[in-house]
């Protein structure tokens, strides 16, 4: 199989214009006569349910939660990027696709990447018409903060709750057009299968959450939107629900899934207290404007963080700032995250053990109380709500944690798949982020997918398809695939084991954190592969699904989820064990420079890694798209 | 630390309901409420009892979706989501009653799960803002003073958990209803709709069966987002002044 | 149904009428303890009485008495309209409630009974005698009154009497003590500026009048 990125000729900033005018058009009178899914209705699927809605084609769309509002996105903290200059910092277009690009460790397309640092301006605009609330600064004007280890300050954001905000705004989008007929929207209901016909996608499966009902939807193109897979590691920043069985059935379908190995870890969550943790609380990045990391000189085993002050400013191991001087705590999430994993691995950790400081007593001392408070209050009352400790008296702990997918299913600059007529939009694709996420860039991506992307690109198939050419659900296929999935949920219920799927996915959990998370090893990956393929094995022999299909059963829901988990942690080993390079998120420890940062290998692993799924319990198979450099110079990454 | 919870519980819509009480010995004081229930559903699978449905998802206080009425108060004892209430606010040996949201236009779907798609209604009857994607101006072309998009993102904070239906004697939406047409009433961005939107948002909240509001402000004291009672205040004169001056007779 | 009746049929349309009709009786008691404040002073009735034929013969004065009427009746029919309609809102209740709002705000439709109940017992009473009931006369400069304050003062002889009042008086206090503020809030009224002299004058207002309608027949028992 070839792959074909279907980046437009000419100089990159033009691409985009260029190949907008070269897509063939649906004729307006026509486009309400095509149907489109839009399987999840987070940033990207929202607001492409709302802008295709807009431009009158019927929109079919799904979530699991009880409102779209809900989704994922909506616990994004930090803020959004956009490429607006209006600090007159020297922050361009162009700059914030280089910064991109250099933050994902040369491992994203430069023409995907371009345009959407071009769209981004739009986006700011498209939410700030909307109603979005972002920050303003006294005269009125949009405010803006260095986010993520940017050198300019291009971040918009809406105090601590930026993903809150701009999802309520592309919730409202679509609210405006289920009102107005061209979106029904599906709430409490489940995709559970992706129906293809002769190599196109032409509907979906899914499954009523409340009454367990199980039907057919057929439409010309599916978009699905559905977010990360985080939660394959079970503790992660993502939502409880988050989950890959969407893109892993499209996979499964045909879709090739691209660098499922590329994970990010944030450096600044909650750490882990017990047993009975469910999930990690991220704590925005933007604390490390102000907070600084350290951990005692000398190893202190189970330091409570009201005994820190008592270390003496000379015991005290700033290492970001000293390793990173220029960089210092606002390095890349993976350089700090990596870097407080050594801290912990030689002993130095706080409280538990694995645990770093996050210090604000000189930011206090220097700004006062207030401001600080003003800048991250909410996030402080959250801390101390979960931990029981008042960050303004004794410092914050932190320890890293799986926060973002970058890998994902493979699209070509239309956002489609490799399946005709299935598209990819949000966390759920893999394409503008490389090896590694830069802060505020998540929202940026999903939104422009959806505002700005797929309602250009989704033209040019459609017309070319033809309104006519559609497959109705009474269509074979479809009965197909409906007894495929009552036939697994019935597998699922009668396997009646005895552990609950909680626990099988705490372990494939703590396997992939063990061996597929910060740091990696061939030894440790094909140890995961084993683990992972017993679990599987015993999952579907041992697990314990009470009730029945046809109610509202949280534990079949978790079930299902689940099973994909262990099939695409096996997959995300496979990817990490053959890139044998260090790059981004991921770094493999056979790769490093002589003072231990990460080296990547431009000469062998410059390309896209895509898999092919060919049958059950068979290797997938690995595609390569290569990637072109033809503006950027690839350099090693270095934040000293 | 020991606890005793009793938990309503309700095979779905039209079954009856009761209560049933559970014994759990290994409680931490550092478990999250919701990671209790965690503990208590895995025990329940492995004695071969249903476990018990709950909403959640983000965990994290923010995406509204976790919904419990413990001991008297919705979300619990702290101005908080469920989510983030953790075991050391109860003491040790103490009984814990938790019930779902009661409102009749929030019907039970199952044990402490209940259908609060009124709400979704009530926003698509006007909580938006009427414009296409595309062809807007630029973002800083209109400048909102400071203070005016403080209180416009102190409404918009609204988690659309319930908590304030839950809480009102007459299982009223006011708050909920009266932070978006607040958010959109200050801006700028929401004039042009500004008196069909209070017109729409408020006729489908009677149309959806939430009560009328008796000032208790029982919702603002329960609100995990500190949604002020003054969008309320700002709510009725938005509709009267929209009831009176609009042209939809 | 159209944008009239829809309105005052509407969440919000209902509580603007309990509002003002909540402030219009409000208005109303400050002029009824006007008048009834005069029973204390000591001339044997006379200015009481003086009072009360005025208050059945101006015609401006009827005018204002049937709006009056028409005000109790609003308040009292919407608020059955609306207690009603707000009990439906959580056909079932919690096992288990704290509140955490005050006890005056959670029963105004008890407190409203309540005081209706007393509205009748007292217009029965003093009201209904001094239109149409048997009444003794006197006469003041030549000129021919319904003594009414005789009938008051038999009535303050007889303890229970005197207590109903005194009781309905607290009863009162409690409705004016949520009513006051509420009314504003229902208004849109909400200031930070002058919340608190709403406030304020809300709890001054809810002990103040009751207290001063209390003190007529204490006063007059114990005389
Ligand atoms: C704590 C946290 C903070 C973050 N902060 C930032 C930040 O500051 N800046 C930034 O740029 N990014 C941030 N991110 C990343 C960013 O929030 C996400 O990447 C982004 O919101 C994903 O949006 P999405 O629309 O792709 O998916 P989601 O928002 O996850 O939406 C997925 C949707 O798919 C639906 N769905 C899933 N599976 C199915 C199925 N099988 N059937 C039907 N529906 C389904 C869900 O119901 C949901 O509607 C943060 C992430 C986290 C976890
Ligand atoms: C002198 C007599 C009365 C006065 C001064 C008075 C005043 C008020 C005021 C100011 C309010 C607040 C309105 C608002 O919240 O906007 C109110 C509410 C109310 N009143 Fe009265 N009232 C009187 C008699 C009655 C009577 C006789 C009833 C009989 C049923 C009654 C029932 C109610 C009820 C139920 C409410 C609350 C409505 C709600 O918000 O749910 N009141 N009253
Ligand atoms: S689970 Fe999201 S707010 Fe509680």
């Amino acid at each position: 199989m070839k792959l074909d990125s279907k980046i437009p000729e000419g100089p990159l900033a033009e691409k985009w214009e260029k190949h907008k005018f070269n897509l063939k058009l649906v004729n307006p009178a026509n486009k309400r006569k095509y149907d489109i899914i839009v399987v999840g209705t987070g940033l990207a699927g929202s607001s492409a349910a709302a802008s295709l809605a807009e431009l009158g084609y019927n929109v079919k769309a799904f979530c699991f939660q009880d409102s779209p509002r809900r989704a994922h996105s909506i616990a994004a903290q930090g803020g959004i990027n956009a490429a607006k200059n209006y600090r007159n910092d020297g922050d361009s277009v162009y700059r914030l696709f280089y910064d991109t690009i250099k933050g994902g460790d040369y491992r994203a397309r430069e023409g995907n990447v371009y345009r959407l640092a071009q769209v981004s301006v739009n986006i700011i605009d498209q939410c700030v018409a909307q109603g979005v609330p972002f920050a303003r600064e006294y005269g009125g004007l949009l405010d803006n903060r260095s986010f993520g280890g940017a050198q300019v300050s291009r971040t918009f954001y809406a105090r601590g709750q930026t993903g809150q905000q701009l999802l309520l705004g592309a919730y409202s989008a679509l609210n405006r057009q289920i009102a107005a007929g061209k979106v029904t929207m599906y709430n409490r209901t489940e995709m559970l299968d992706l129906v293809v016909v002769d190599g196109k996608a032409r509907g979906i499966i899914t499954r009523d959450l409340v009454t367990g009902k199980i039907e057919a939807h057929s439409g010309h193109a599916v978009l699905l939107c559905t977010g990360g897979y985080g939660n394959v590691f079970f503790l992660s920043t993502n939502a409880k629900g988050s989950n890959a069985s969407a893109i892993w059935r499209a996979h499964k379908k045909g879709a090739l899934f691209a660098n499922p190995c590329f994970t990010q870890i944030h450096p600044t969550c909650i750490p882990v207290s017990g047993d009975h943790q469910s999930k990690l609380t991220l704590m925005s990045e933007s604390l490390r404007n102000d907070g600084r990391v350290w951990v005692p000189k000398v190893a202190r085993p189970g330091l409570k963080a009201k005994d820190a002050a008592n270390i003496p400013e000379s015991e005290r191991d700033y290492f970001l700032e000293r390793k990173y001087p220029s960089f210092g705590n606002l390095v890349p999430r993976d350089v700090a995250s990596r870097n407080a994993k050594y801290a912990c691995d030689e002993g130095k950790g706080v409280g538990s053990g694995l645990a770093v400081f996050l210090d604000f007593a000189d930011a206090i001392k220097r700004d006062g109380k207030k401001i600080i408070e003003a800048k991250y209050g909410n996030l402080f009352d959250m801390y101390q709500q979960i931990t029981g400790d008042n960050p303004y008296e004794v410092p914050m702990m932190i320890y890293p944690a799986v926060h973002y997918t970058m890998g994902g299913l493979w699209v070509d600059y239309n956002l489609m798949t490799t399946i005709p007529g299935c598209y990819a939009l949000g966390e759920a694709n893999f394409s503008d982020h490389g090896a590694n996420r830069l802060g505020a860039s998540a929202l940026m991506q999903g939104l422009a997918d959806g505002y700005f992307v797929i309602p250009s690109t989704i033209g040019d198939y459609l017309a070319n398809l033809g309104w006519s050419d559609k497959v109705s659900a009474d269509h074979p296929a479809f009965k197909e695939a409906l007894a495929n999935v009552n036939a697994r949920l019935g597998q699922l219920l009668g396997i009646k084991g005895k552990k609950t799927v909680d626990q099988l996915h705490r372990e494939l959990g703590l396997t992939m954190w063990e061996y597929c998370g910060m740091s990696r090893t061939e030894e440790g990956l094909k140890k995961a592969k084993v683990k992972i393929q017993e679990l599987r094995d015993e999952f579907w022999n041992n697990v314990n699904i009470l009730g029945s299909g046809n109610e509202l059963n949280q534990e079949l829901e978790k079930a299902g989820r689940v099973a994909d988990f262990m099939e695409l942690g096996e997959l995300m080993v496979d990817d990490a064990l053959h890139r044998s390079e260090s790059c981004g998120g991921h770094f493999r420890e056979e790769s490093q420079t002589p003072d231990g940062e990460a080296l990547r290998n431009d000469d062998k692993f410059a390309y896209v890694g895509a898999w092919e799924y060919r049958a059950d319990n068979q290797p997938e198979v690995l595609h390569k798209e290569e990637l072109l450099y033809e503006n950027v110079k690839l350099t090693q990454r270095s934040y000293k | 630390m020991k606890i005793t919870l009793k938990v309503w519980r309700q095979k779905d819509n039209n079954s009856k309901g009761a209560f049933k009480t559970y014994q759990l010995d290994h409680v931490s004081s550092d478990m999250s409420f919701l990671e209790m229930f965690d503990v208590l559903n895995n025990d329940l699978v492995q004695k071969g009892e249903e476990p018990i449905a709950f909403d959640h998802d983000c965990r994290e206080g923010i995406c509204g979706m976790c919904s419990m009425y413990i001991n008297g108060r919705p979300h619990g004892p702290l101005q908080t989501t469920t989510c983030q209430l953790h075991m050391r606010s109860f003491k040790d040996g103490e009984t814990i009653t938790v019930e779902p949201w009661r409102a009749a236009a929030f019907p039970v779907l199952k044990d402490l799960v209940v259908d609060r798609s009124a709400f979704d209604r009530i926003n698509q009857a006007g909580g938006y803002v009427s414009v296409n994607t595309g062809g807007v101006p630029d973002a800083n072309e209109i400048p909102i003073p400071k203070a005016d998009a403080d209180k416009a993102f102190d409404a918009a904070a609204c988690i659309a958990c319930g908590a304030c239906v839950a809480a009102c004697k007459n299982a009223s939406a006011m708050l909920f209803v009266s932070a978006k047409i607040s958010q959109l009433a200050l801006l700028p961005q929401g004039q042009p709709e500004r008196k069909t939107r209070a017109e729409k948002m408020v006729a489908q909240m009677d149309a959806e069966g939430f009560g009328s509001c008796t000032n208790t402000l029982a919702c603002e004291a329960e609100c995990p987002k500190g949604i002020s009672v003054t969008n309320i205040a700002r709510m009725n004169r938005e509709y009267y002044g929209a009831k009176f001056s609009s042209e939809n007779v | 149904m159209n944008w009239f009746t829809n309105f005052f049929s509407s969440s919000i349309g209902r509580k603007l009428v309990m509002a003002l009709t909540g402030l219009f009786l409000i208005l109303f008691l400050v002029v009824h303890l006007a008048g009834n404040l005069q029973l204390l002073l000591n001339d044997g009735g006379k200015a009481f009485n003086i009072y009360a034929h005025t208050m059945t013969s101006n015609i401006f004065i009827k005018i204002v008495g049937y709006v009056n009427y028409t005000m109790i009746l609003l308040h009292v029919i919407w608020a059955i309209w609306l207690t009603r309609t707000n009990k439906t809102s959580r056909p079932v209740g919690y096992a288990v409630s704290k509140n955490s709002s005050t006890w005056s705000s959670r029963n105004m439709g008890i407190l409203g009974t309540l005081i209706l109940l007393f509205l009748v017992f007292h217009l029965q009473g003093f009201w209904y005698r001094m239109h149409w009931g048997p009444i003794d006369t006197v006469s003041y400069d030549g000129e021919e009154y319904r003594n009414l304050y005789a009938v008051v003062d038999f009535a303050y002889s007889h303890l229970w009497y005197t207590a109903i009042y005194v009781i309905s008086m607290a009863i009162l206090a409690f409705h004016l003590y949520h009513g006051f503020g509420s009314a504003f809030q229902t208004l849109g009224l909400n200031h930070v500026k002058y919340n608190p002299v709403i406030k304020f004058i809300g709890v001054a207002f809810a002990i103040i009048v009751p207290a001063l309608f209390a003190l007529i027949p204490i006063v007059m028992f114990l005389n």
